[in-house]
């Protein structure tokens, strides 16, 4: 068994999505290299993965959330980027995770929709009814009735 | 700010929600970080050790494949230490190679079945859900900061 010493210890790595109209995954980056302090900064072509202390990130978050709020998504990720676990270009193939991200990223425009409506104008929230199952006793009885 | 367990647990869409209305998403990721930043034996690619079967069988029984208990000792704890969970009900890319569907279907039940504020959504699918959708979450969200 081989000893593991893992890198960038205390660190955190977000992904910063970006389905803007105003921006590109390219101007992004610039914009973020010159508000970072040293943090590494990775563009891709869905927007960025940054990687640094968590105060750090969190920062530097919430300022590029205000170059487009609606449309600038953000989520955390495990590993930093370029693992070898991960990163596609020593594995092959789609990294893990892009198939989720395949899934969601169209729908962001309906929620970057739903983002930018007025609470007021909003119709009714959401709501989803379980189904609720059949009970044994229920089943009990129907049978017995039958 | 409260923990919201999110599911599903890598979902792009709740992350972003919950954190950009004041809470803190409790995703895979965060338990994912903390193993490959932890010093231990090589068990690549999660660092998922014959120790966390093991730790799974507070959540499943013996008989249940080691997969599901391995998965289950990641996720568990979140679980137990989310103040409120939000669900998406027809999440089915959840299944496959982004994970187990028996383990996501004992995830849901114990979410259920704990004593906490649970908000249940479906994906959207036009604008209008879209709105639907936010003002669902966003109502949630705000009740639970109003609740302390």
């Amino acid at each position: 068994m081989k000893e593991y010493r893992p890198i960038l210890v205390g660190t955190v790595t977000k992904y910063v999505f970006i389905e803007s109209s105003k921006f590109t995954p390219e101007e992004l980056a610039l914009k973020a290299y010159e508000i970072s302090k040293g943090m590494m900064i990775k563009e891709t072509c869905f927007g960025l993965q940054v990687t640094g202390m968590p105060e750090e990130v969190n920062e530097l978050i919430g300022r590029i959330r205000e170059f487009d709020p609606s449309h600038i998504f953000v989520k955390d990720r495990g590993f930093p980027p370029g693992d070898p676990r991960r990163c596609r270009a020593n594995l092959g193939g789609a990294r893990p995770g892009f198939h989720g991200h395949e899934y969601e990223i169209p729908l962001l425009p309906y929620v970057s929709h739903g983002l930018e409506t007025p609470v007021e104008r909003t119709s009714e929230p959401m709501k989803v009814q379980r189904k609720e199952k059949l009970d044994i006793w229920t089943l009990k009885r129907k049978m017995e009735e039958a | 700010m409260a923990k919201i367990f999110i599911y599903p647990m890598t979902s792009l869409i709740l992350s972003d929600m919950v954190a950009r209305f004041g809470h803190q998403p409790m995703g895979s990721a965060l338990a994912i970080r903390e193993r490959i930043q932890t010093p231990s034996v090589e068990s690549p690619p999660l660092q998922i050790t014959p120790e966390e079967p093991k730790k799974g069988l507070k959540y499943a029984a013996v008989e249940v494949p080691s997969g599901v208990r391995g998965r289950m000792a990641i996720m568990g704890p979140l679980i137990e230490e989310a103040e409120a969970a939000i669900i998406i009900t027809d999440a089915d890319f959840a299944f496959g190679c982004m994970g187990c569907a028996r383990t996501n279907e004992l995830l849901k039940d114990l979410v259920r079945n704990r004593a906490i504020p649970k908000l249940e959504l479906r994906y959207p699918t036009s604008e209008e859900e879209g709105d639907r959708f936010v003002a669902a979450i966003r109502e949630f969200l705000e009740s639970l900061r109003e609740g302390g």
